[in-house]
C-alpha cells in the first residue's frame, strides 16, 4: 500500500521527464482513445439504432451486434492487432492506435446500438399513438416523442460502452499503446509494484470520473417528465405528476460493459439468446 | 516451437493437435477460474440479497455499491488484489477474488429483485399454513425466485469467462494465454492459430456453461414446464 502512495505522491510521475510521459499526459491519451472510439461507434450505432427502433425493421442487425459481445475482449484486441498492424507503415503510434481503435469501436457498437434500439422500442405505444393522433409525422414522432423517452436507455448504453472502452484501452497497453495501462504493464515488467498498482488505481479513478461525467450529462439532458426527478418545490406543485411518471433507473452495463440481468430483459435482447451474453 | 501447422486462421485444428495437453490444461484452468467465483459469489449474495429485500433501507446502498464496483475495470482489480489480500501478483486467487466481487455485486441485486418478485399470494399461503420464516424462505420463496436468480447467474458466468482471459496479460495462465502466445509468435507476420483457437474455445466454454445453468434451473423448477405446457 505504501509503495502505491509513494508512487502516486511523486510529482515527477505526474509531470513526466524528457523521455517518459507523465500521468497527466497518459491520462489525456487514455481519454483521447476513449473519446475517438466512442465518437466513431456513436456516429454509426446511434442513428442506426434510432432508425431500426422506429421502423422495427432489420432487428437481426441488433442480434448480430449482440453476438459480438460474446467474444473475449483480449482475444479480439490481439487478433485485430496481429491482423491490422502489418498493413500500417510509418512511425509513431499509428501501428498500435489503428488496430486498437478498430477493436474499441467494435466493442462499443453493440452496447450503443442495442440500447438505442431497445429504448425506442420500449416507448409506450400510448405515447406513440397519441403523437400520431395529434398529426405528427414519422420524423416528428421519432425526435419529439421516441428519442426523449429513449434517452435514459441510450445513456445507459453509452455509459456501459464507455466503461468497456476504458477497460479495454487499458489492456491495449499490453500490445504497445500508451495510456494509463502503460503503468500497469511497465510496473509489472520492472517489478515496480507501486507503479503497477498506482496505475490500476488511476484507471479505476478515470473510469469512475467518466461515468460520473456521463451521469451528470444524462441528468442535464433527460427530461424530468421521463426521469421523474422533480425538485422538492415543484413536487409540491405537481405531486400527482411526479408520482405517476416515476420509473426505475434503467440498468446499466456490468464490468467492462457486459449487460446486467435487467438489461437482458429488454426486447432487443429478448429477441436473441445471445443478447444475454456480455463480454469483458 | 516447431509446429507442423501453418499460420492461417483455419490452422487452429493443427495447432490444437500439436499442443493438445497444454491447451486442455489451459481450458481446465479457465473453467475453474470462471466457475468458482460464481459459486462462491452465489453463496455470499444469497444472505445479503435476502437482507436487502427484508430491510428496505438496505436496498439503495446495496445497489449503489454494486454499481460502483462494476465501474472498476477488471485489470485494475486484478492488480490491486495483492495489496488487499497480501497475495503474490501471480496468484490465481487474485482473479478468483476479483471475479467473486463482481459476481456478488451483480447477484445481490438479482437475489433481492428475485425475492421481491415472488407472488404475494404464495408467501401469504405459506405463512397461513404455519411455515416459519426460514421454512418459507427455503421451500417457497427461494424456489420461486430461481428463474430470476438463474438469469443473473448466466450473465455473471458468461461475463466471467470473458474477464478471466484478461488475467493472462499479467501472467496467470488460462485460455487467454493462447492470445499471448499468438501475439508473441506474430513478430515476423501474423500467426493466427492460437488466437483463433483461444477465441473459439472461450466462446464455446461460455455457451456450454450458460446452457448448463439453463438446464440446471429447469431441472429444479419442474412446475415451470407444467405451467408453460398449459
Amino acid at each position: 500500500m505504501n509503495d502505491v502512495l509513494l508512487w502516486l505522491n511523486d510529482p515527477q510521475n505526474w509531470t513526466g521527464t524528457r523521455v517518459t510521459p507523465g500521468i497527466v499526459e497518459q491520462a489525456s491519451a487514455h481519454l483521447a482513445y476513449t473519446a475517438i472510439a466512442l465518437s466513431i461507434a456513436g456516429v454509426i450505432a446511434f442513428p442506426l439504432g434510432l432508425v431500426l427502433g422506429h421502423t422495427g425493421r432489420a432487428s437481426w442487425l441488433v442480434s448480430v451486434a449482440n453476438g459480438l459481445r460474446a467474444l473475449p475482449t483480449v482475444g479480439l484486441l490481439i487478433l485485430l492487432y496481429v491482423m491490422v498492424s502489418p498493413l500500417i507503415s510509418g512511425r509513431g503510434d499509428a501501428v498500435y492506435l489503428v488496430p486498437t481503435e478498430i477493436a474499441l469501436v467494435l466493442l462499443a457498437l453493440p452496447a450503443i446500438l442495442a440500447n438505442t434500439y431497445a429504448g425506442v422500442r420500449n416507448v409506450s405505444p400510448d405515447a406513440r399513438d397519441a403523437a400520431r393522433g395529434m398529426g405528427m409525422t414519422g420524423r416528428q414522432v421519432l425526435f419529439r416523442v421516441e428519442l426523449p423517452n429513449a434517452l435514459p436507455l441510450v445513456f445507459s448504453g453509452l455509459r456501459s460502452a464507455a466503461l468497456q472502452v476504458i477497460a479495454t484501452a487499458t489492456i491495449a497497453a499490453y500490445v504497445g499503446l500508451g495510456g494509463l495501462g502503460r503503468y500497469v504493464y511497465d510496473g509489472l515488467a520492472s517489478r515496480d509494484f507501486g507503479q503497477m498498482a498506482g496505475g490500476a488505481v488511476l484507471v479505476a479513478a478515470l473510469a469512475l470520473l467518466v461515468d460520473l461525467a456521463l451521469s451528470l450529462l444524462q441528468r442535464a439532458t433527460v427530461s424530468r417528465g421521463v426521469s421523474g426527478r422533480f425538485s422538492r418545490r415543484s413536487t409540491r406543485d405537481s405531486r400527482s405528476a411526479a408520482v405517476t411518471v416515476v420509473r426505475p433507473e434503467p440498468p446499466r452495463g456490468g464490468p467492462d460493459g457486459g449487460p446486467r440481468p435487467g438489461q437482458a430483459t429488454t426486447p432487443a435482447a429478448a429477441l436473441t439468446p445471445s443478447g444475454e451474453h456480455p463480454s469483458g | 516451437m516447431s509446429s507442423a501447422a501453418g499460420s492461417a486462421p483455419w490452422d487452429l485444428f493443427g495447432y490444437f493437435a500439436d499442443h493438445r495437453a497444454e491447451v486442455l490444461d489451459l481450458l481446465w484452468a479457465h473453467t475453474w477460474l470462471s466457475v468458482l467465483p460464481v459459486v462462491i459469489g452465489l453463496l455470499v449474495a444469497l444472505p445479503i440479497g435476502w437482507l436487502a429485500r427484508r430491510y428496505r433501507w438496505a436496498y439503495p446502498p446495496v445497489v449503489s455499491v454494486s454499481g460502483l464496483l462494476y465501474t472498476i475495470p477488471s485489470l485494475a482489480l486484478f492488480v490491486v488484489m495483492p495489496t488487499l489480500l497480501g497475495t503474490q501478483i501471480l496468484d490465481p486467487l487474485n482473479v478468483v477474488a476479483a471475479l467473486t466481487l463482481y459476481t456478488v455485486a451483480l447477484l445481490v441485486r438479482v437475489v433481492a429483485d428475485g425475492l421481491a418478485a415472488v407472488p404475494e399470494d404464495a408467501v401469504q399461503a405459506a405463512t397461513a399454513m404455519g411455515f416459519t420464516r426460514l421454512q418459507r424462505l427455503r421451500t417457497v420463496e427461494l424456489p420461486l425466485a430461481v428463474p430470476v436468480i438463474a438469469a443473473g447467474l448466466r450473465v455473471a458466468m458468461v461475463a466471467n469467462v470473458s474477464l478471466v482471459a484478461i488475467a493472462a496479460t499479467i501472467g496467470i495462465p488460462q485460455l487467454g494465454q493462447l492470445f499471448i502466445t499468438g501475439f508473441q509468435l506474430s513478430v515476423t507476420g501474423p500467426y493466427y492459430p492460437p488466437i483463433v483457437l483461444g477465441i473459439v474455445l472461450s466462446v464455446a466454454l461460455a455457451l456450454l456453461l450458460d446452457r448448463s445453468i439453463v438446464l440446471g434451473a429447469r431441472l429444479i423448477t419442474p412446475w415451470q414446464r407444467v405451467s408453460a405446457a398449459r
